[in-house]
């Protein structure tokens, strides 16, 4: 039999006996990032291509949804702060390597663009809208004169966002199961996916609905892909790692990993979306709703579980 | 100058001395802890050994803990000891994270907090609270640059190890077996 | 989510509790947070030190306290010159701070009463806690004589209430120090060798070449100059031979570790006799020149061989020799340490006989790496008027029992307390001063009865222990950090002595002991006896007559003195005359068996545990001192319960998890008071278990440790008394496991 215990009565507050230094504030952080960086690829993608008319929710109507949940997941990050006083150091120093520094950066940029993105937009949504500053008029002008432009800054912004919500855990080497390259792509893939899911709720036209659902059925592939090479890359790995996938098969985890997550947040919702496309009758909230919940369970395991997983003790 | 430690594992008996000692000397709050004892056992009776280490904060050469800090809190200093600036820090939790030896905590008062080979003490020409105190003398402590350091002549004379190598962060803590 | 985190944080409630109210209050307070600055470390520049010596246990190690600018007592650092530290306080002294930061300590004191039938207590003023002791201290004067009233101690505070008692008429006081603990040992060395061990044991294991430790686990018992002469030891690579059922922390790091049987330790002792004398290794020209009863000792071990120690102790004879023959090469380097708290199955001043033959068989006593001579400087007594004569004593009780005891018999002054014992000379009241005694004496009952029989119960401490809430008056106790006290004088190679001097005036309404002592000396008359105002008088006094003087003691807190009694050591031939009835070392005892014992020990089987039990082994954690350091927040942040060992085949059967709560219950059906945890663990027997001693406390103002853990002192009812020296032996009990909880109808 093998004892490791310690002795010296050590049991700090959110280290031991595991690690839990971070709450429901980084996975609702994360959460709200990835269906930002969603719409405003989805805005962007298809401002780009030219199908304002035949996409208005997701070029014009969804964005509004951004700056709130950018804010919102701004406030939560805020909330983890442990020393909140000096929470503008963050913005006195640019750390290359820290992905919590480039991130806060990045929201920084996207922040103010999706705000500007929406505020172009906020005439067709509320007729009559008048700016009561002449200044606001002609910056109004200029952006929708540019909006192409805009729209590829967005798109690439909204990769940066997305790929880094996933990154944000994956350069975690003391934590074996987010350090993997896979993780930037799969919460990618994820929170445009999520985003896509409250666009297809938002949307009222039934062919942007078709061709929202189209791109959402490939992207959960890809998610469902990228899990499986998770998982074989856990199982090829270290012990550290192979320890890390044990809490998905058959550790803690798997019941709500696979249960909520895998099947209820993906797979059901990709049959629901493909009966759908096939003539179905299938109210468009439910299989939205099952991969907005699977996408926020999926951060919120990923947060706790990571934490649990080390190399030591 | 590289400072490094040398914690003799055949010769601890785990008496949290130095724990205590670090708690008075940095004035570490209840409950909470710079250095930490682990016992391991293995075998079975009455085959059976017993590893006690004294460990603390690795002053990692690769630190993982200061290349994730977005706000620089979190920097080496001569010697290669990691500090923390606390009212640079914001207590974000990602160099807690970061950490394969879970050596740093969240201090009440809000800004991370760890393990600084007491560089208030070396500034004076004086060794680290724990090694002062350990009645065992069982922790070495010094220049590794330096041949004649004591620690550097423990490494020398004994077999070591150190701790999750494989996470690659290149530890500045010795454990002599 | 149902994680695995979410089961562990359930038995880590109370952590979390703490860390969701601290970051709550962070939270709401944002900026309040920085006032402080609290945080950083001061350097030793900006800080007053003062001069100490430890009274966290025994060992009395002298140390700085240092204290902030904001008078602020920081940290306790070892002094340098002190023999008994060398520098390096032991984690108790380093966090002897929190006996003095402790919220729960004694803070004024308090009188027994009864409001409407209900029993509590209130405080009240000194004069008033004072008249009240003295005035009860005259009526037993008065009504049986001043010898019905019993002294209790342990520590510094013993001399200033010794005095009293002394002056008041009194000469019955007893400390667990005897009857629970060492007693043994120095009837054991002294029938030998004609000298005691007494503290700090005059082991001179720094340039030992082999060190023999039956039970002891050195380094669990954290006797600090000991445990650094071990790490020596350990550097020059000395053999460590540990007998032991438990792989002990000093075990792990033996050379040997006997796994022995428990209770058989006198089999092999006498065997390893048999094979040095019959093997011829033991050193002859020692023997020779200094010991007596040679040939009776040989004729009496014959057939002792390891062969049929094998089939009592479990250890096979080939180790047996081995060992052996490592002690005869290291010799007279060699020790076998007579160990500290002996106290186990009766026959405990045979065994220590045992130990002690051994030594002198390998020719260690009086020489390097053996045991040295050790002296101590003689404190002269401050003038006072002579004690009056008291009429009888605790001894005069016993009716010729316990003939070799020579201090007072804790269990002794217990029955003669109770009315049912019938005792010629009853006690009637109590003082008891610095020591827990419903923790440290084992046998509740006899506590209980004892406790509610006698008439008047007096407790000075510090702390509110145990003991406190069965009191009538309780008298707070500043801590060693807020007082003077008697000069620490010491045996060791050096004869030397320490100051301690307060490092900041006494929190709350606390007082030292010798200022308590005084005020009641003067309420009872005897104001001639405490000739001075203040005690720095008498200290000063003393330094003085040494050489010295306060001031300069203030200064340095502690100073060394040549050796006056000769060497260290005997040089080769050199004639030496014992202080035993021969003037030699008595391999047969003669002591004894004056005293109708027998003058060579003898293996006696003592009882095995039923089906179904386990025999209780006990010990220390280097993180407390008895019963008396649980609440202490630095070191309750080290060690803050105790756990019960089980040998995971133990666990398997009785399907037990670490970190399971169970209770304990003895052979005579006592549980335990509080659940235990379980700590499933290779370094036990399967027929043993085992838990660290000083936890399971019952008194709720003890708010950090009250209901943590286990008490040991509870599940010892079996107490098998040694009829040398009345020693109570603790090792004979037996617990089984209960894993549902046994029900509250039980108290304390």
């Amino acid at each position: 039999m093998k004892e490791e215990l310690f002795i010296s009565g050590r049991n700090i507050p959110n280290i031991d006996p595991y690690l839990n230094i971070w709450h429901w504030e980084i996975p609702v952080y994360l959460y709200l990032g990835g269906i930002s960086a969603g719409i405003m690829f989805f805005a962007g993608l298809f401002t780009i291509l030219g199908k304002e008319k035949e996409m208005p929710t997701t070029v014009k109507w969804s964005p509004f949804l951004v700056p709130v949940a950018l804010v919102l997941g701004l406030f939560a990050l805020f909330l983890d702060l442990k020393h909140q006083l000096f929470f503008w150091r963050l913005y006195t120093t640019i750390r290359i390597e820290s992905p919590m520094s480039w991130g806060a950066w990045t929201l920084m940029f996207v922040t103010p663009i999706s705000m500007i993105w929406a505020a172009a937009y906020l005439k067709e949504l509320i007729p009559g809208w008048k700016w009561k500053i002449n200044i606001l008029d002609q910056f109004e002008t200029l952006v929708i004169k540019n909006r192409k432009l805009l729209a590829w800054a967005m798109m690439i912004l909204a990769i940066i966002l997305g790929v880094y919500t996933g990154i944000l855990l994956s350069a975690f080497n003391a934590r074996p199961l987010w350090n993997t390259s896979i993780l930037g792509p799969l919460f990618l893939v994820s929170g445009l996916s999520t985003g896509l899911a409250a666009i297809i709720w938002m949307s009222k036209s039934h062919m942007e609905r078709t061709v929202l659902t189209k791109i959402d059925i490939i992207l959960i592939g890809v998610e469902l892909f990228l899990i499986i090479h998770l998982f074989m890359g856990f199982l090829a790995g270290s012990a550290v790692k192979i320890e890390a996938a044990e809490l998905f098969l058959g550790g803690p985890f798997t019941t709500t990993f696979w249960g909520i997550v895998v099947i209820l947040g993906l797979i059901i919702p990709v049959i629901l979306e493909i009966l759908e496309l096939r003539g179905h009758k299938v109210p468009i909230w439910i299989p939205s709703l099952l991969i907005l919940f699977g996408g926020l369970v999926f951060r919120f395991i990923m947060v706790e579980a990571g934490q649990i997983t080390r190399f030591l003790y | 100058m590289r400072y490094g430690m040398a914690i003799d594992t055949t010769k601890c008996v785990g008496c949290s001395d130095c724990v205590v000692a670090c708690q008075t000397e940095n004035n570490v709050p209840h409950g909470y802890c710079r250095d930490w004892i682990v016992e391991n056992v293995a075998g079975s009776y009455p085959n059976v050994e017993i590893e006690l280490r004294s460990e603390r904060c690795n002053h990692c050469e690769n630190s993982p803990c200061v290349r994730c800090c977005p706000t620089g809190a979190s920097h080496i200093v001569e010697g290669g000891i990691i500090m923390v600036t606390h009212n640079e820090c914001i207590g974000c939790g990602a160099c807690i994270e970061s950490c394969p030896y879970d050596a740093r905590y969240s201090h009440p008062e809000g800004y991370v907090d760890k393990c600084t080979f007491c560089q208030h003490r070396l500034e004076k020409g004086q060794n680290t609270a724990c090694v002062e105190v350990c009645p065992t003398k069982c922790l070495h402590f010094g220049d590794l640059d330096d041949p004649y350091s004591d620690v550097s002549i423990a490494l020398k004379n004994r077999k070591w190890k150190v701790l999750a190598p494989e996470a690659g962060t290149k530890p500045q803590l010795f454990f002599l077996t | 989510m149902k994680t695995r985190r979410d089961f562990i944080k359930i038995s880590a409630a109370g952590a979390g509790a703490a860390a969701i109210g601290l970051s709550a209050i962070n939270w709401n307070g944002i900026g309040k947070a920085q006032a402080s600055g609290s945080q950083h470390p001061v350097s030793e520049e900006e800080m007053t030190s003062f001069p100490t010596y430890c009274e966290v246990c025994f060992w009395k190690c002298a140390g700085w306290t240092y204290v902030d600018r904001n008078n602020n007592i920081r940290k306790i650092i070892g002094n340098k010159e002190d023999p008994h530290c060398s520098g390096r306080l032991c984690p108790r002294g380093t966090g002897g701070v929190g006996m003095y930061t402790d919220n729960d300590r004694l803070k004024t004191p308090l009188i027994r009463e009864t409001v409407n039938g209900k029993q509590g207590f209130r405080k009240a003023s000194w004069s008033e806690a004072l008249d009240l002791v003295a005035s009860k201290m005259k009526e037993v004067a008065e009504d049986y004589g001043p010898e019905s009233f019993a002294l209790f101690n342990h520590g510094a505070p013993g001399a200033h209430f010794k005095h009293l008692l002394h002056a008041y008429g009194s000469e019955n006081e007893g400390e667990p120090a005897w009857a629970q603990c060492r007693g043994p040992r120095e009837v054991g060395f002294s029938a030998t060798f004609g000298s005691w061990i007494g503290s700090p044991e005059p082991t001179d294991i720094r340039d030992t070449d082999c060190l023999v430790l039956i039970g002891s686990h050195l380094g669990e018992n954290m006797h600090n100059g000991q445990v650094q002469e071990v790490s020596t030891a350990i550097d020059r690579n000395a053999t460590i031979i540990t007998v032991d059922p438990r792989l002990s922390t000093i075990a792990s790091k033996s050379k040997y570790w006997l796994p022995i049987k428990p209770a058989t330790d006198m089999a092999l002792l006498l065997s390893w006799i048999h094979v040095l004398i019959y093997e011829d290794i033991y050193d002859k020209k020692y023997v020779e020149k200094y010991a007596m009863g040679f040939e009776q000792l040989k004729d009496h071990v014959k057939n002792m061989t390891p062969e049929w120690a094998y089939g009592i102790t479990t250890i096979q004879p080939d180790v047996i020799r081995k060992t052996a023959r490592e002690m005869a090469n290291a010799s007279p380097a060699a020790i076998v340490h007579p160990g500290r708290h002996v106290v186990w199955y009766g026959d405990d001043s045979q065994r220590e006989r045992a130990i002690a033959i051994l030594n002198a068989l390998l020719g260690s006593w009086g020489k390097r790496g053996g045991f040295y001579f050790k002296e101590s400087i003689t404190v002269p007594k401050y003038p006072h008027p002579e004690y009056p004569h008291a009429h009888w004593t605790w001894k005069d009780n016993l009716d010729g029992k316990y003939p070799l005891s020579a201090m007072g018999i804790t269990t002794e002054l217990l029955k003669a307390s109770i009315p049912e014992f019938e005792y010629k000379h009853p006690i009637k009241a109590w003082l008891v001063a610095g020591t827990n005694l419903p923790l440290t004496i084992p046998d509740k009952e006899l506590f209980q009865t004892a406790v509610q029989s006698v008439e008047f119960l007096a407790v000075v401490d510090t702390m509110p222990m145990d003991i406190t809430s069965y009191a009538d008056v309780i008298l707070p106790e500043c801590t060693y950090l807020e007082r003077y006290d008697t000069i620490r004088s010491a045996p060791h190679r050096e004869p030397n002595i320490a100051l301690r001097m307060p490092a900041v005036e006494p929190k709350y309404e606390t007082k030292p002991s010798w200022w308590i002592a005084k005020q009641l000396g003067e309420r009872l008359g005897l104001g001639a006896y405490f000739d001075y105002d203040d005690y720095t008088e008498v200290l000063d006094w003393q330094l003085k007559k040494l050489g010295t003087s306060l001031e300069e003691m203030q200064k340095i807190g502690i100073k060394k003195f040549d050796r006056q009694s000769g060497p260290l050591y005997l040089a080769d031939d050199e004639d030496y005359t014992f202080n035993t009835n021969s003037g030699k070392i008595e391999l047969y005892s003669t002591e004894f068996e004056d005293h109708g014992f027998d003058p060579m020990p003898k293996f006696t089987q003592h009882p095995e545990p039923e089906e179904g039990f386990y025999r209780l082994i006990y010990g220390r954690a280097p993180m407390h001192t008895f019963s008396r350091t649980s609440n202490n927040p630095n070191l309750y942040d080290l060690m803050n319960e105790n756990a019960v060992w089980v040998n995971p085949k133990v666990a398997e059967l009785w399907d037990l998890k670490t970190g399971q709560m169970v209770w304990l219950q003895n052979q005579d059906g006592v549980i335990s008071t509080f659940p235990i945890k379980v700590r499933i663990t290779e370094r036990i027997r399967w027929d043993s278990v085992y838990m660290v001693h000083g936890f399971g406390h019952a008194n709720k103002k003890l708010t950090r440790t009250y209901g943590r853990g286990a008490s040991d002192a509870k599940l010892i009812t079996n107490i098998m008394t040694d009829p040398m020296m009345g020693g109570s032996g603790m090792r004979g009990n037996f617990v089984t496991f209960l894993t549902t909880d046994p029900g509250k109808e039980d108290n304390i």
